[in-house]
């Protein structure tokens, strides 16, 4: 009983100290040295994972290093001087076996933690929105005003992901063509997208604001260049853009016009104005 | 066949073949095992010049996104038109580096030169166990090499689909693919034909006394290598080959149904599974990252004691944990695919896995730093190279532990962190640990000893130089930087970043042409170098017991018998400080550790 | 003897390798003769010549008659929708009003543009190829033009207007397939084709709704219709002929014509909604 609360305290005052020196060491830092812009909320608790990582190795990775050098320094070829004859010590083999295992173990531990709220389990009440890639272009899919997908009312999007501040998102990966890796650097969210598989993942944003969508599995030439836009709204404008892009798309798609149409339909891409864009061609 | 395997009462009758008289047969298609190795040494150091230009070409780009190199635009008008690079050409530069540098360059002069070089003579062999077979792996390898070299001249340019060659990508490629693909295939059958060899050797043909435990732990590490070979390239193989089926008679091991490529729906799909081809390569490949690091550790382990005149720390501790990384490197590849969609459970089994692999590599280094406590340290060129590859391991490994957390790998995965963590552990790794075995036994090889003096100035400038390229990498990992991206200047989160990519480019600029020093010294040397003598850096294993370089069949007379282990460095009560494997008599015989 | 025997399999392994992918080889001779040539921008000053007028420039082809016409379009004009250039902020900046896909284009008096027109049987003889290069200029993340006819071996140069990558992605049935990126603005690409085939597509997998349609012919004899929904086939010599209308969405059309002399013929086609 006692194992368990000692390992939570722990693991409590690891991720603390993490915590409280990431942020003092972003002050210091400069900017390419630090990570990105923290838009998700999960964002924080993967980047005191990060640092957390980074203290422990650092340490070690000075310590070793140090040593490396003193040993260097203090033993080298002098005169006369004999090297200690040893074959090696047990119990410093013995030590230098455990204490590795117990640091990775622990790391490991408080990993698979984060990484089950992350990926293995999905949050109620999620806006959902599916994703295809495709080379090289990401192709955004959501429900429209019936909720559901595959239908006429669908609203799609290219390159451009929105939804609201606040509210998870589930999106459902999958690809077209080859694999594509859905990439949302500040949202510290990234999964293969994979032709031939569905993958659900989440995420909610903790912020107004715009980013950009990368993909970071090599998917041909215009890979580089297979960058959308993340935009996260108040729900209010999310609800509008929503009832745009509806509005623009009945627009477009006459035969699609029986589909209910959304709420409060939106002033622009009237009809006479798509008619007068082509030159009045009906 | 004479090179049977023999019982081991009578290792000196194995591999004996009749000195050969012909230019031919002596130096292109011989037997021997020396020959041989130089070979292997001259294939890699010529396909490591070609990787690393291929490398400086990707940097350029990297440095200055676009600029145009008007010369390479008459070397290749395909893919660099007037010299301004094609996104296309820039996928196949990164590729054939990667796979220049790891099947062709990395392989062939750790396992290759090295270890045929050196593994007969240490264990007091005449020759490997099949000398026939050994002359064909090399010259399977030749064709492999240019075949990849040609396929950088086909129509649609050479493989462009990653070194991983990630399925579906790889299969709708243009053919350099399968051009890579039957290379790697031939390469694959000769790396096999060695493990086999090698195993044999080891096993059947040690010299007497020379037990498994006075082996130097440069014949260890090969002989867990050859394992790791055997036992994962017949997984890549045959991942290449249902790839190549896929590609070329209408397979569909790969492509599942419904696959839409370029708005056109692929004909050849239905059925397949994506993932297996990653589960596929990644069981073999890592296994393939250590088959690539274990020689260098084993080259490490062995010149730090000569160079620290003591014995290795630990050498049971060493033994052990190298047969604990080539166990536990069969159950850790899933860490490549934590984002690739598997179930994420399995993930975590992953991660666990492979934060237990950690630890024989922690001791590796603790044991090298225990060898170097209380030395009597020389600073000779092959000892800094080797210095250099604990110093750079370190970094290594510690950035792996990083990449192994899953949660943080959904950040870092796919990024310039792990193209910073497979460099320090390739280049700081592997590539140091060559350079060290280079210095090391490149007297036992020529007869003579390379320039100290040029050597330190190579050393010092490929040291900090190599820092200065591939250090920054982490940086730009952890700012978001995708790897094998040709253009980041258009994602607003990487502004501000191409400062320090011109940096790292000039730097690789230097890191080249310092390598010039070290084609200079090696080739000058085997003229000009200070005769090496049997034995120059007074060391203990049986490679230095014989001329340098050795006679045909190694050993003039009888084949030496061996009375202890190979580090038997400032024995107290001893004359020397160093006392060698076959000299009878002598204080206490050695302890076993452990 | 034994080592002999090595020697055959090592031999019979090498020349294995090469011929899998000497095999190769030839097959790209033989599919990809094209020469593709590529440069940027500052070379190749090459008069840029707009599509419908390209080919005759050059051809031997003086005299004969002229066959003009019109492509009527019988119905109610689809609506084409919008193209969504926020998928490219580049693009979407080289536009202030909204861009309409170019499948089906009505003009105002009721005829239909982008319908490739030209001669399907009976000419004789050969036409070299012209030398000066039919421009497929991408701008603004379109193409133009939209569609265009091309003679076999006469050049293609394919020019990016925008900052922004497009790769230009040609689906040949006949032909050979290229996939080229043009990271930059500015930069050329010149490819040539070798076999007669029409609707040849190219399309730019990084603004899927890019799309251009273009018909490789061994003679000069084509044309597209322009915004009044005509076209001119200039200098046909004497001979029966059967023309054929070409439109990316609604197929093909044909009429038989008999040229006698340099006489102007008139060809009207009408496409149904």
């Amino acid at each position: 009983m006692r194992l368990p609360h000692a390992a939570r305290a722990l693991r409590a005052a690891l991720l603390f100290s993490a915590a409280a020196l990431a942020p003092a060491s972003a002050f210091a830092w400069p900017e390419w040295m630090r990570l990105p812009e923290q838009a998700s909320t999960y964002a924080p608790e993967i980047d005191n994972m990060f640092h957390l990582i980074m203290w422990i190795t650092g340490v070690i990775f000075v310590i070793v290093e140090l040593l490396l050098v003193f040993f260097l320094w203090k033993y080298r070829h002098r005169e006369g001087r004999v090297a200690t004859y040893t074959h090696g010590n047990n119990r410093l083999e013995v030590i230098w076996t455990i204490l590795p295992a117990l640091i990775c173990v622990m790391l490991a531990l408080l990993s698979r933690r984060i990484w089950e709220q992350i990926k293995e389990k999905m949050p109620h009440d999620a806006v959902e929105v599916h994703v295809t890639g495709e080379q090289f272009a990401w192709n955004f899919r959501y429900p429209g005003p019936d909720g559901k997908f595959e239908t006429a009312d669908d609203i799609l999007t290219l390159n451009q992901l929105h939804f609201p501040v606040g509210k998870p998102v589930i999106v459902t990966l999958t690809s077209k063509d080859v694999i594509h890796s859905f990439f949302l650097p500040e949202f510290r969210v990234k999964q293969d997208a994979v032709p031939g598989m569905k993958t659900r993942i989440w995420f909610q944003g903790n912020r107004v604001g715009q980013w950009e969508i990368a993909c970071a599995e090599l998917c041909g030439l215009g890979h580089f260049r297979m960058k959308g836009f993340v935009t996260v709204d108040t729900p209010a404008d999310y609800e509008k853009w929503l009832a745009d892009q509806a509005a623009q798309q009945a627009a477009d798609a006459p035969k699609a016009a029986e589909a209910p149409a959304p709420p409060a339909a939106a002033p622009v891409a009237a009809p006479g104005k798509t008619e007068a864009e082509k030159g009045g061609s009906s | 066949m004479s090179t049977v395997a023999v019982p081991r009462e009578a290792p000196h009758h194995a591999g004996v073949h009749a000195a050969p008289t012909s230019f031919i047969r002596k130096y292109v298609f011989s037997l021997d095992h020396k020959v041989i190795g130089k070979q292997y040494l001259f294939y890699a150091l010529f396909m490591l010049v070609i990787g690393g230009l291929l490398a400086t070409l990707v940097r350029y780009q990297l440095a200055w996104p676009g600029r145009p190199l008007p010369f390479m635009g008459k070397i290749a008008p395909d893919g660099m038109p007037g010299g301004v690079m094609l996104p296309e050409y820039y996928n196949s530069l990164f590729t054939m580096h990667a796979t220049i540098m790891i099947f062709f360059a990395i392989m062939p002069i750790l396992i290759g030169a090295f270890g045929n070089f050196v593994v007969p003579i240490q264990i007091g062999a005449r020759d490997m166990a099949f000398p026939k077979l050994n002359m064909m792996s090399f010259w399977v390898a030749v064709p492999a090499a240019v075949v990849i070299i040609w396929s950088f001249f086909v129509t649609g340019g050479a493989a462009a689909g990653g070194w991983t060659s990630y399925a579906p990508l790889s299969a709708i490629q243009p053919r350099g693919q399968t051009l890579w693909l039957i290379s790697l295939l031939i390469l694959g059958l000769s790396s096999l034909l060695t493990a086999v060899n090698f195993l044999t050797t080891i096993i059947n043909m040690r010299a007497p006394g020379m037990t498994f435990f006075r082996m130097p732990l440069t014949t260890w590490a090969l002989f867990i290598t050859a394992l790791l070979l055997l036992l994962a390239l017949p997984v890549l193989s045959a991942a290449l080959i249902m790839l190549l089926f896929d590609r070329t008679l209408g397979t569909t091991f790969f492509l599942p149904a419904g696959l839409i490529v370029s708005g056109q729906p692929w004909t050849n799909a239905g059925g397949g599974q994506v993932l297996l081809w990653q589960h596929l390569f990644w069981f073999f490949g890592h296994p393939e990252v250590y088959i690539m690091i274990l020689p260098a550790m084993g080259i490490t382990s062995e010149i730090l004691p000569v160079f620290a005149r003591k014995p290795i720390f630990g050498y049971r501790a060493m033994a052990y944990s190298m047969c604990g990384i080539a166990g536990l490197g069969f159950i850790v590849w899933g860490h490549h695919m934590f984002q690739s969609g598997m179930n994420p459970i399995l993930g975590t089994t992953f991660m666990i896995s492979t934060m237990v692999i950690a630890v024989p590599s922690a001791i590796k280094t603790f044991n090298w730093l225990g060898t170097l406590w209380g030395g009597d340290i020389h600073f000779a060129t092959p000892m800094l190279h080797a210095l250099t590859f604990v110093a750079m391991f370190v970094i290594g490994g510690l950035s792996g532990v990083f990449m192994a957390s899953t949660p943080v790998d959904i950040f870092i995965h796919d990024t310039y962190f792990i193209v910073g963590h497979i460099h320090y552990v390739l280049f700081g790794g592997s590539l140091f640990g060559a350079f060290a075995g280079l210095y090391f036994w490149y007297p036992k090889m020529f007869g003579r000893l390379m320039n100290e003096r040029w050597g330190r100035i190579h050393w010092f400038l490929t040291f900090v130089t190599f820092n200065l390229v591939f250090f920054p990498m982490h940086f730009l990992g952890m700012r978001g930087m995708p790897r094998r991206i040709y253009d980041y200047t258009q994602y607003k989160h990487l502004h501000g970043l191409q400062g320090m990519n011109q940096m790292m480019t000039i730097s690789l600029f230097v890191l080249g042409a310092s390598q010039l020093i070290l084609v200079l010294n090696f080739f000058l040397s085997m003229r000009r170098g200070a005769v090496a003598g049997p034995n120059p850096w007074h060391a203990n294993t049986l490679e230095w017991q014989t001329a340098s370089p050795p006679p045909h069949e190694n050993f003039t007379g009888r084949i030496p018998t061996v009375y202890r282990g190979p580090y038997e460095y400032s024995v107290p009560g001893h004359g020397a400080d160093f006392l060698p494997q076959n000299e009878p008599g002598g204080p206490a015989p050695a302890r076993a550790h452990a | 003897m034994r080592q002999r025997v090595v020697f055959l399999i090592f031999g019979t392994l090498t020349s294995l390798a090469l011929l899998a992918c000497g095999g190769k080889k030839d097959e790209d001779a033989l599919m990809e003769e094209e020469t593709a040539k590529t440069s940027t921008s500052a070379a190749a000053p090459a008069a840029p010549a707009a599509a419908s007028a390209a080919a005759p420039a050059a051809a031997p082809a003086t005299g004969g008659a002229t066959v003009t016409g019109k492509v009527a379009f019988d119905g109610t004009a689809p609506t084409e929708p919008a193209i969504k250039m926020d998928a490219d902020a580049y693009c979407k900046s080289q536009h202030a009003t909204p861009v309409y896909e170019q499948e089906v284009v009505v003009n105002p008096n009721k005829t239909l543009q982008w319908v490739l027109v030209y001669v399907k049987e009976g000419v004789n003889g050969s036409y070299p190829a012209p030398t000066a290069a039919v421009e497929l200029n991408q701008q603004g993340c379109q193409y133009h033009p939209h569609v265009f006819g091309i003679q076999t071996g006469q050049p293609l140069k394919v020019v990016n207007s925008d900052g922004t990558l497009h790769n230009i992605h040609a689906l040949p049935k006949k032909n050979a397939e290229f996939n080229i990126g043009q990271p930059f603005k500015g930069m050329e690409t010149v490819k040539k084709f070798d076999n007669p085939e029409t609707g040849l597509r190219f399309k730019c997998d990084v603004h899927k709704w890019m799309g251009a349609y273009c018909g490789v012919f061994n003679h000069p004899f084509f044309a597209v219709t322009n915004d009044q929904g005509a076209f001119e086939i200039k200098n046909l010599p004497p001979g029966n002929y059967v023309i054929e209308a070409w439109h990316e969405k609604y197929g093909t059309q044909t009429q038989n014509v008999t040229i006698t002399g340099s006489e102007a013929k008139t060809v009207d086609f009408s496409f149904k909604g």
